[in-house]
């Protein structure tokens, strides 16, 4: 009997586990998941959930729904990689393995900043990339009176790149909602030469920023956060006041990560960007946010991750040579407020750009430009993670490796 | 596109940033300092260096990286590249600037 461990049940882990229990005999290998939290975040909802149009209950559901029969769960917590050893230590158990996939995800790191998670965490700095600081904003801008909302972030790179400028889009609606829009000033504040850094994306999207009334401020290299004057510093000296900050903190791998020695500098494992194995260990490969590979951070970059991963795993184990085929292909919605949306369809070399998908001519669904039909599918989304993505469906008609069929290029 | 840049053809984007890193030398890296208002020292140099290692090794440029890289701190980054140290600081190296997907 063999074992394959993966270490994490979010959306890449999962993802995995679905893929791989139909394609390993149960006779020959147990399948490990591992995964101290019982909670499954839906996290693109997390961006929803500051402005009430999502609710708690739509964006949790109990991990355990979606590990396949014939899959160990295990909830605890991981203390150490072994990779030498093939080893993994849990808090009160180890486990040997065959063959492991680390899925382990990346976090924000608000303490790599000084002053960031300060006095006024959560009470005027607030982050959206967890459950509770998105839900501590939603309240918090239930009652806000209005006022400078500066919203922030602070390095690359971050899971979802495009969630702050989505952000900031729709802080403008819902403040135009509100009838409210007149009392706040928005300023959105990159590190990056400008919100849009793509020649095509800049041209095709450079009118939004304009269009909502939100300040710039660019190449801004943060270097503390003042709680005492509630502004944000940077590097060359600059200050950015504000009432409400909303920031993206660092993002990082796990510690788990670091402790075990298997990171770059922010705890990412070096992975190989083709075929998705670990750059030191033959039989560790690496999926998701985990990974130190140039794509997006996002839940359709695992998706299409899993797809190459699960053949891969099946040619290592018959000895195979691996298919160096994953091209960093991501497909993201951009929300940009009033009720449309963007898609953007891009990979490692081919920078988004305009175009029709996913029927090339036909669409429905537009590339790099706003519309109502792109708005509805971001929403429908939600039905088609919980049912389709996490269970490892293909989505009909999207491919592993990005289709150039249907783009202006 | 193309353009003559130290008396060599060399392809760059619409802002100026080198697309082939294999067509990079020093003149390259000279001249275009020299337009952005910069007059390169040795310790320009090493920076210029270490950038260029960085993205062989495909490791990601930020402004931390800087900080725990060892080879200089922040302050003395925004004195040698003042403005934008990495944007500029890239243009020179003849690498791509960091970028998000959009």
């Amino acid at each position: 009997m063999k074992n394959l461990v993966i270490l994490g049940a979010g959306t890449a882990g999962t993802m995995m586990a679905n893929h791989l229990r139909p394609k390993l005999k149960s006779s020959d290998w147990n399948i490990t998941i591992i995964d101290q939290y019982k909670t499954h975040y839906y996290q693109p909802g997390f961006l929803f959930l500051p402005f009430d149009i999502y609710t708690e209950e739509q964006v949790k559901k109990p991990g355990k729904k979606f590990v396949p029969k014939g899959v160990n769960y295990v909830q605890k917590r991981i203390e150490q990689i072994f990779p030498g050893e093939n080893k993994v230590q849990l808090e009160d158990e180890s486990l040997q393995y065959d063959l492991l996939i680390i899925a382990t995800g990346s976090k924000i790191a608000p303490e790599e900043v000084e002053g960031m998670k300060g006095e006024n965490w959560h009470k005027n700095v607030f982050d959206f990339y967890t459950y509770e600081g998105a839900l501590a904003l939603r309240n918090k801008l239930r009652d806000w009176k209005g006022g400078h909302m500066v919203v922030h972030l602070t390095e690359m790179p971050i899971k979802c790149p495009v969630a702050p400028l989505e952000f900031a889009f729709l802080a403008d609606s819902y403040f135009h909602k509100k009838g409210m829009r007149d009392k706040v000033k928005l300023t959105y504040v990159t590190p990056l030469s400008g919100a849009f850094t793509k020649e095509k994306s800049s041209s095709a999207l450079g009118y939004l920023l304009k269009e909502k009334n939100i300040n710039l401020e660019i190449d801004f290299a943060i270097e503390s956060v003042d709680n005492d004057n509630n502004k944000i510093i940077d590097y060359g000296g600059r200050e950015v006041p504000y009432d409400l900050l909303v920031t993206i903190p660092t993002n990082m791998g796990d510690d788990v990560i670091e402790r075990s020695g298997m990171g770059d500098d922010l705890n990412f494992v070096p992975t190989d960007h083709h075929t998705l194995q670990s750059k030191e260990y033959e039989n560790v490969f690496v999926i998701g946010d985990a990974t130190n590979v140039p794509a997006s951070k996002a839940g359709s970059v695992a998706h299409f991750e899993a797809e190459t991963l699960t053949d891969n795993i099946l040619l290592y184990i018959e000895g195979k040579p691996l298919k160096a085929e994953f091209d960093g292909h991501a497909n993201c919605f951009i929300e940009t407020g009033k009720n449309k949306a963007l898609l953007i369809d891009f990979n490692y070399k081919q920078e988004p750009v305009e175009g029709t998908f996913p029927i090339p001519g036909l669409g429905p669904l537009k590339l790099l430009k706003e519309s109502v039909f792109n708005h509805w599918g971001k929403l429908a989304f939600r039905w088609i993670y919980w049912n389709m993505l996490l269970k490892g469906i293909p989505i009909p008609l999207v491919s592993r490796n990005m289709s150039t069929k249907g783009k202006k290029l | 596109m193309e353009t003559l840049i130290a008396g060599s053809n060399v392809k760059v984007n619409e802002e100026g940033y080198l697309l082939d890193f294999s067509q990079w030398n020093r003149g390259v890296g000279e001249e275009i300092a020299t337009k952005e208002g910069i007059t390169m020292t040795p310790r320009h140099w090493e920076v210029i260096e270490w950038i260029q290692e960085q993205v062989k090794a495909d490791k990601a440029l930020s402004i931390r990286g800087i900080k725990k890289s060892g080879v200089l701190d922040i302050k003395e980054f925004y004195a040698l590249f003042p403005g934008g140290p990495l944007k500029i600081s890239t243009k020179i190296a003849g690498v791509p600037k960091p970028k998000s997907c959009i």
